[in-house]
């Protein structure tokens, strides 16, 4: 069984123009254990996405349709109440900006030891001799003379582990990560995917990873979902999502980043730019810039159909049309 | 040979970080510099491309800004077009010949100007047409120039989405018809699709005007794209300078090698790496000798106390010990 699955979301922003659909019938599941790659460009609805799974969806923004169930229970009716006992002990979030997430007035230890005190029943002794433990886990050196540290006395690269170790030690059996290396420097982001890929795997957590970089994609996720305005336009293994894209929007994103492997005179180039949420077109969103689309595209919205290794929300796999 | 447009030579960037003078004296500290750009050189032809690479601290945006005058170096020399930078930034004709390209497109253009005021405005201020018709036309052929229409000259940036913004400021920077232009990350705010779009532009233009560009940039990926020539920095030095494929194919230096591997990349599914360990020192307190030593793989006693100076070999310009030694 599937230890997330998330049916049918829909995410509404009510304004005074009207009401906006940030997240149209989103559906996919996660196994435990499993890595779920979320990749898309601003806006399309991926940190959203995230945020409605772990109930910290900003105000006036609210669920209008569809579940989420954890562990078959159904969590997006849940009070506030309920939902923060959920989060931290079910599900752990790491945040793109590490400065933010941890509280800058208490040490780093005084973070971890409360955060497993709230969800475990640990006694003091207990509760710090783990949490030197969770830092040396996530690579902090010389973790017991430093647990009374202060976040600001840590580089952000160290500062991103810690978030790491206070997401999983209430060991949660769901990760959401949101950029998690996007504020760091390449040779740090790598260190930091390294220590998520081992720590998930060695405690067996799933995680949600939201990217817009499809190269920490390409080597973390098992399965990858591509956003596009506020759906999913591809979702599949990895490997077929990024060598043979279903989706002409998936297929363009890949052909528009630069390689190290090789040098090529022109970047493939996707023209205009996503729509905005007050001005989807009718049919497939992404039918204006497509550049196989034909009559039904502009027409009727095309659900996720089987197409190959993958599912693509696209008209051209429409009964067989094409392989 | 053919033409250098901008020359450093020996460049040296300090900044002062000392604490406040009261509380320096009442703790008995001296003050404190920070090299931000240490004896740095290069030179860049006429119509091509050099990359500055390197992790944020490396030095690489000072080195734009040193490059367009807005920062002068605290020793060494900058040459634009054979004389020296600040003598050429005081003459209007040589000062409109280079012009620079910014990072964040929604903070470097002016929220209460229109689009037509934002790109006309070097035109203006270098005097270089008089009728307010001819602005308006060259305006709207510098705007069909960088893919948007001569209307939107009429909108305000925030009508603008973020990549439309940076072909703005593109279009800004090309109008008093610069040879050399400086693009400090020009597509890091933007999304990939975007990017893509932009650094198409930037090559177009590159091509039909005979642009020089100096790019800096911290994705290796768009760098390869973009250069001719490659700089890597680190720590306010550049320890790899060479032709951009060479220093892809062989890189020489150990720190663009563990960058190499390091890297993100579409091609990497399903595999796995050892990533590089440690993190940038501060540049408040550079580790002595080879400022790469605590991280470097092949370091030994020299590396700790020799500063390595660059031996050019094939080309490749590389400040290393063990390279030099034939170690690495």
């Amino acid at each position: 069984m599937a230890l997330l699955d998330v049916e049918n979301l829909v995410v509404e922003f009510p304004t005074r123009r009207g009401v906006l659909r940030a997240i149209d019938e989103v559906s996919f599941s996660i196994d435990p254990g499993e890595v779920l790659g979320v990749v898309g460009e601003s806006g399309a609805g991926k940190s959203l996405t995230g945020a409605a799974i772990i109930g910290l969806l900003e105000p006036p923004g609210r669920v209008a349709g569809g579940r989420i169930m954890l562990n078959g229970q159904r969590i997006d009716d849940l009070s506030p109440e309920r939902m923060r006992v959920l989060r931290g002990r079910q599900i752990g979030a790491i945040f793109q900006d590490p400065l933010t997430t941890l509280n800058p007035l208490y040490s780093i230890g005084r973070q971890l030891v409360e955060t497993m005190q709230t969800h475990l029943p640990l006694s003091d002794r207990d509760a710090k001799e783990r949490a030197i433990k969770w830092l040396e886990d996530v690579g902090i050196p010389a973790a017991r003379a430093r647990i009374d540290a202060y976040p600001h006395e840590f580089s952000g690269g160290m500062r991103q582990r810690v978030v790491i170790a206070l997401a999983l030690c209430a060991e949660p059996r769901l990760i959401i990560a949101d950029e998690p290396t996007t504020a760091l420097d390449v040779s740090i982001q790598a260190q930091i995917i390294a220590l998520l890929k081992r720590v998930t795997r060695e405690h067996g957590t799933a995680v949600m990873l939201v990217t817009h970089d499809m190269g920490v994609i390409a080597e973390t996720a098992d399965r990858v979902a591509v956003m596009y305005a506020g759906r999913i336009a591809e979702i599949g293994p990895v490997r077929d999502v990024v060598q043979s894209a279903a989706h002409p929007y998936t297929e363009g994103l890949m052909g528009s980043i630069p390689s190290l492997e090789h040098r090529v005179d022109r970047l493939r180039q996707i023209d205009g730019a996503m729509p905005r949420l007050t001005a989807i077109p009718k049919g497939c969103a992404f039918n204006p810039r497509c550049p196989s689309a034909f009559a039904r595209c502009g027409e009727e919205r095309p659900d996720l159909l089987p197409a190959g290794a993958t599912r693509a929300a696209c008209w051209l796999h429409a009964g067989g049309a094409r392989g | 040979m053919a033409d250098i447009v901008l020359q450093a030579e020996g460049v040296t960037r300090d900044f002062e970080v000392s604490r406040p003078l009261l509380q320096r004296m009442l703790s008995g500290e001296a003050r404190r510099t920070l090299r931000a750009v240490d004896d740095v050189s290069f030179s860049i032809e006429k119509g091509t491309t050099l990359s500055l690479v390197g992790e944020s601290g490396c030095g690489k945006s000072t080195i734009a800004r040193l490059a367009v005058g807005l920062y002068r170096p605290s020793s060494g020399e900058i040459r634009f077009e054979g004389q020296p930078l600040s003598a050429a930034r005081a003459q209007a004709a040589l000062r409109r010949r280079m012009n620079m390209i910014f990072q964040d497109p929604y903070a470097s253009l002016n929220p209460r100007w229109r689009v037509r005021d934002i790109v006309a405005e070097p035109i203006r201020a270098f005097g270089l047409l008089s009728s307010a018709k001819d602005i308006a036309d060259r305006v709207g052929q510098l705007l069909t120039q960088v893919g948007l229409a001569a209307a939107d000259g009429e909108k305000y940036p925030h009508e603008f989405s973020g990549g439309q913004r940076q072909r703005i400021s593109i279009a800004r920077a090309l109008s008093s018809e610069p040879d050399f232009l400086v693009c400090d990350e020009p597509t890091s705010a933007l999304d990939v699709s975007v990017q893509a779009q932009i650094l198409n532009l930037m090559r177009d233009l590159q091509q039909q005007f005979g642009l020089t560009y100096l790019f800096i940039s911290h994705n290796l990926a768009v760098v390869r794209h973009m250069s001719d020539r490659l700089g890597v920095m680190y720590l306010g030095r550049i320890v790899e300078l060479g032709a951009g494929e060479t220093l892809f194919r062989a890189a020489r230096h150990p720190y663009m090698r563990l960058l190499l591997e390091a890297i993100p990349d579409l091609a990497m599914v399903g595999r796995t790496r050892t990533p590089v360990g440690g993190e940038v020192p501060s540049p408040i307190a550079p580790p002595p000798g080879c400022t790469f030593h605590p991280r470097c793989p092949l370091a030994n006693e020299r590396c700790r106390v020799e500063k390595p100076l660059h031996a050019v070999v094939d080309g490749v310009a590389v400040a290393c010990h063990a390279v030099a030694e034939g170690r690495a």
